[in-house]
């Protein structure tokens, strides 16, 4: 069964790089750049994980993820945080608010596809 | 009868030399009316300039002559000319009087 | 008799004078001489009111007007006869604060004003330098007469202004030496006063002894002297009782404003009892002054040729009648009159200049003040040498240029009208405490100055006021003819300026004096002044009235502020059993009051101030100086205290301008490096996902291209981030080298037009530019000012958020320089956010807009800096602006 993904990412570079590994590696992929309308299209594509980047145009990817785990239907969906702040309170905001995995960039495109797998089976 | 009597011959001494003073303010004026007489009659008049000089001469000496006398009465007074006639009569002026010049009311 | 032998006996005569002089001085420094202080000396003192004016003039004036002259004499005798009034009171004041002159008076009496002391200084100076002309001439005349008659070498009557100016020159040695031996703390001059009681003696004599002669030698006794009155032109005088009164009321004005008078009836007495006796005995002499002078004029007139001048009846007579030892004592006496009243004048007019005019000036001069006593005393005593001299020369100077003659004779009254118009103010502040200084001033300057307009000036004649004006007034304005002021005509010239003068300067002192409010100083002096019998006798007890607990409480409230002098006050108050602020000045509370008040101003100062009230103790000058010193110094210490409070607060508010600022630097700082981190990592992130994705192969050739094409993009954005943290640092550590060239400004607008157009991504940014403007050459790095204009562009083309984006750039020349204004027309920078936008990495909004860290403003206002000029942000555009400015080509 393909699992599927939703990125929520607004660097294109980033979300074509992205886009690639999990294409090839079986992911069904859904992109959203917009930080607004995320929570809308991620309760439209029904994921089975978030890829959640945290600087994002219109809204911080915190407040997505707080609306998310409000939301009954998503309380438990696996989130990955993706952010290039690699700061410790970033982090430590990112599990108080309920993340499933939070992992700074860059990252090796191996330990992405692992983290993403474990999270998701772990669903 | 003799107690009450001497404050009042004091005080009296003491009215005496104030009113040689309130005549040595007039003086002025008495001067002033005797300089400005010659006006009244107007000037239209002709009349001898030698006698009003002998008129104006003469009151002007009348004039030195009182205020020599005034001067000469008032240094008699217990305080000399030093006395000051423009401190208030009620004033410290006769306290100090009173007291200095001897028995005073204790005398009674 | 020849004039030799006449400059002979003149000489022996000064001689005399000179050792008199000095001689009473050596008496008086030792201690001695009793009697110099006698009421004689001092009656005899006063004469100097009789001058030559009156010893040549007084038969003169008799021959042309009768008894009128004697109005002259009369007012003077009025106001001795009623000594206590006045005179006693200005005496007493002059001794308590050390007065030094009418100047001194005045200004001491309105809050030690040097205005006032100014404006009466020159007036004195004005009122009598032709007053000493007068003099002079008189002299010379004397001599010319002696001349004329004489066989003699013409030594005295070839140069007439010659005569005058030794004259003048022998005064002005006479003067300094024996006026300004010493600075006396009292001012006074024995030895010049005894010369001058020698002279009045002299005088007096010569004149009587004139005056018997003729009566009893010439016309045979009083009752052919009647006749030949009555039979003489003098006869024919009229009265005019305008001019009679008047002068009686000048003179006595005259008597107690003019500076020589108030030099010898105040400054040089030493005891008040004095008064008592010069009461009746001044008086006297001017009747015996006066006694002769109209049989004089009338035997004159009758015996001397005709056309002989009657203003030298005292001198021709004698000679006429081949008296030469009496004309000698003629001459001696009138000599006399003229030597005393110039010597007397120069003194007082000298102390005047030097203590209100010359010191004021020489200490404003002096940084250091006047706190260096030892030289002040030396500079006093050249600026009163100087003083002198100049005086004098002004004299020697109005003789020569007013040519003598008629014109001078008339100068006595016209002086006499100037100088009384100190007496509103003089008198005023004698005995109304209202009296304020503006009043004062206001009074004396309105005074003088219609006695200058209607009077003075015109003495000038057709030189000064032409004819016309005379008959028309100024620019036909007739209600300003000079001598008929407001259209009141029929009145002499010196009564009418007289009338119109006081009755002005009377209304305007009261008047401002009652609108206007005296300073604390002026409250004490006038107190002190008007209350000065009461202050400067000590008498047992305090019994006081509530007038003096006001004017403590006043004065304890500027020295310990006023909730804590009325809590003084009215607790006791509360405590002698009386409601409100003003309690029985008691003793007890009087120290206590002291008390309190030492402990603000020291102990001296506090009895002095309290005693200058309540008048306890005799107050010196020092005290009273003291005491306005430290006052002064007070003020100056709170306003200082005041000044630094005000520092204090504001290095409060810039201290927590600076903590706000950290605070936001801080906050500043970590969301840098949260950015820098972002900004760093994100291209990371792509590189290195790209770069693993390629090394993996397996990829047709369009994409490795195309994944090869975003790893480069990703490296490029990455140089350009640390090219720019570079360049800022390399701005800020000012290692910058500029290369400066010549450019049109409009084409490095073009060239950032395009550059910042030309990059990344397309938002059309409609920029609107006035070509003809920025038509300017400008002298500058090019390169540098570029960057500025494209970064200001592209954040517009970033950061408006206007639906169609307008940027407007607008260049202006101001005084600054050259100003390129850049406005766009979107919401523009909230105003709690505009104090950061030059801070470095400081980006305004969380959005990801374009490229960039947030240093382009950064790097812009360092190259500003560098380039001598600023980049600012103008709030209130309508949208963001900024504005650029560029040092002016010429600077």
């Amino acid at each position: 069964m393909t699992k599927r993904v939703v990125i929520v990412e607004d660097e294109p570079n980033i979300i074509e790089a992205i886009n690639f590994i999990l294409s090839r590696d079986g992911w069904d992929v859904t992109v959203h750049a917009n930080g607004e309308t995320a929570v809308a299209a991620v309760r439209t594509a029904r994921p089975d994980v978030i890829l959640l980047d945290v600087m994002l145009p219109g809204r911080s990817g915190y407040d997505i993820l707080k609306d998310l785990r409000a939301d009954p239907d998503f309380a438990a969906l696996p989130v990955l945080m993706l952010t290039a702040r690699g700061q410790k309170k970033d982090r430590e905001l990112a599990d108080s608010l309920g993340v499933t995995r939070f992992m700074t960039k860059p990252f090796s495109n191996a330990e992405l596809l692992a983290a993403l797998g474990e999270i998701a089976a772990g669903a | 009868m003799a107690g009450p009597r001497e404050p009042i011959f004091l005080g009296r001494e003491t009215y005496r030399r104030r009113r040689l003073i309130d005549a040595m303010r007039l003086l002025p004026v008495a001067g002033a009316l005797l300089f400005l007489l010659p006006l009244l009659g107007g000037g239209a008049t002709p009349r001898s300039t030698a006698l009003g000089g002998i008129y104006l001469f003469v009151a002007w000496f009348g004039l030195i002559l009182a205020a020599a006398l005034f001067v000469r009465a008032l240094s008699r007074a217990p305080d000399g000319v030093g006395s000051d006639p423009l401190e208030p009569e009620a004033g410290p002026v006769s306290e100090a009087d009173e007291s200095r010049d001897g028995p005073g009311p204790e005398g009674r | 008799m020849t004039s030799n032998v006449l400059i002979s006996v003149s000489l022996v005569y000064v001689a005399f004078l000179f050792l008199v002089a000095f001689g009473a001085d050596k008496w008086a420094h030792a201690g001695r001489g009793a009697w110099l202080r006698s009421p004689i000396v001092y009656t005899l003192s006063l004469s100097i009111y009789c001058t030559a004016w009156t010893f040549y003039g007084a038969v003169g004036y008799a021959a042309r007007s009768g008894l009128e002259f004697v109005t002259i004499y009369l007012g003077p005798t009025l106001v001795m006869v009623g000594w206590w009034w006045i005179l006693r009171k200005l005496v007493r004041i002059g001794r308590a604060q050390r007065i030094t002159s009418v100047a001194d008076l005045i200004s001491s009496r309105y809050g030690k004003s040097n205005l006032l002391g100014v404006i009466v200084t020159v007036l004195a100076v004005i009122g009598t330098t032709p007053y000493i002309a007068l003099q002079l001439q008189s002299v010379t005349l004397s001599l010319a007469v002696f001349g004329a008659e004489g066989s003699g070498a013409g030594l005295v009557t070839a140069d007439a202004p010659a005569t005058a100016l030794w004259v003048a020159a022998g005064l002005a040695v006479f003067t300094v030496m024996f006026g300004t031996r010493n600075l006396d703390v009292n001012e006074r001059h024995h030895g010049v006063v005894t010369a001058i009681a020698v002279e009045a003696v002299v005088k007096l004599v010569a004149l009587l002894a004139v005056g018997i002669f003729v009566v009893w030698g010439l016309a045979g006794g009083p009752t052919d002297v009647a006749r030949v009155i009555e039979a003489s032109p003098i006869s024919e005088w009229q009265l005019d009782s305008g001019r009679w009164v008047a002068l009686t009321f000048l003179s006595a004005v005259a008597f107690l404003t003019l500076p020589r008078m108030f030099q010898v009836l105040v400054v040089e007495n030493v005891d008040e009892n004095q008064l008592a006796t010069a009461s009746w005995a001044f008086p006297l002499y001017l009747f015996l002054m006066s006694l002769f002078v109209v049989p004089i004029a009338a035997v004159g007139l009758a015996r001397l040729p005709e056309g002989s001048n009657p203003d030298l009846f005292v001198l021709t007579l004698p000679l006429a009648e081949g008296r030469d030892g009496l004309a000698m004592l003629a001459f001696l006496g009138g000599f006399s009159s003229a030597t005393s009243m110039v010597i007397v004048a120069a003194i007082a007019l000298s102390t005047m200049v030097s203590n209100h005019i010359v010191m004021p000036l020489w200490l404003s001069l002096r940084q250091e003040g006047a706190s260096v006593s030892g030289d002040v005393r030396n500079v006093v005593l050249i600026a009163r040498r100087v003083s002198i001299a100049v005086v004098l020369a002004f004299g020697y100077l109005y003789y020569r240029f007013s040519g003598g003659g008629e014109a001078l004779a008339a100068i006595g009254l016209i002086s006499f009208a100037g100088i009384a118009q100190v007496l509103p103010a003089m008198l005023g502040g004698l005995f109304w405490r209202g009296a304020t200084r503006v009043g004062a001033a206001v009074g004396l300057i309105a005074g003088f100055t219609i006695w200058a307009y209607a009077l003075f000036l015109p003495s000038f004649g057709p030189a000064l006021f032409s004819p016309e004006m005379m008959t028309h007034g100024p620019w036909g304005l007739g209600w300003l003819r000079p001598q008929a002021l407001f259209g009141v005509e029929g009145m002499a010239p010196v009564v009418h300026a007289l009338v119109w003068s006081m009755l002005v300067n009377a209304a305007l002192f009261f008047l401002f004096s009652l609108v206007s409010f005296p300073t604390p100083l002026e409250r004490l002096q006038g107190a002190q002044f008007v209350n000065v019998f009461e202050h400067s006798q000590a008498r047992r007890g305090w019994a006081r009235g509530a007038a003096e607990a006001e004017d403590l409480l006043i004065m304890a409230q500027r020295i310990m502020g006023g909730a804590q002098a009325q809590a003084l006050f009215r607790a006791q108050a509360a405590e002698q059993g009386k409601s409100g602020y003003l309690p029985d000045t008691t003793p007890e509370f009087l120290e206590r009051l002291e008390r309190q008040l030492s402990g603000s101003v020291g102990a001296a100062t506090a009895h002095a101030m309290v005693g200058q009230i309540v008048g306890g103790a005799a107050v010196s000058v020092e005290d009273l100086m003291a005491v306005a010193d430290e006052t002064q110094q007070m003020l100056e210490y709170s306003s200082q205290l005041e000044a630094k409070s005000e520092e204090l607060a504001r290095t409060a508010r810039k201290l927590r301008e600076a903590n706000e600022k950290l605070t936001q630097l801080s906050i500043q700082k970590d969301a840098f490096l949260s950015q820098i981190s972002h900004e760093l990592r994100t291209p990371m992130t792509s590189i290195r996902a790209f770069s693993e994705i390629l090394r993996d192969g397996a990829l047709d050739g369009p994409a490795q291209h195309h994944y090869a094409g975003i790893i480069q993009d990703e490296a490029i954005r990455l140089t350009r981030l640390l090219d720019d943290l570079l360049d800022l640092s390399v701005l800020e550590a000012g290692q910058v080298t500029l290369n400066i060239q010549q450019a049109a400004l409009g084409a490095v607008l073009d060239r950032a037009v395009a550059s910042a157009n030309s990059a990344g991504e397309g938002r059309v940014l409609d920029i609107r530019r006035d070509r003809a403007r920025e038509d300017v050459t400008i002298e500058t790095d090019t390169d540098r000012l570029a960057q500025v204009f494209i970064n200001i562009i592209a954040n517009a083309r970033k950061y408006c958020d206007a639906a169609e984006p307008r940027l407007t750039i607008w260049v202006s020349k101001q005084k600054g320089g050259l100003v390129i204004d850049f406005v766009d027309n979107g919401s523009g920078i909230p105003a709690e956010a505009e104090a950061m936008v030059f801070e470095k990495f400081s980006r305004l909004t969380d959005q990801q807009k374009a490229g960039g860290a947030g240093l382009g403003l950064a790097i812009s206002r360092e190259i500003m800096n560098k380039l001598g000029g600023a980049i600012a942000y103008l709030p209130g555009q309508g949208g963001a602006a900024f504005r650029v400015t560029l040092p002016s080509p010429e600077g």
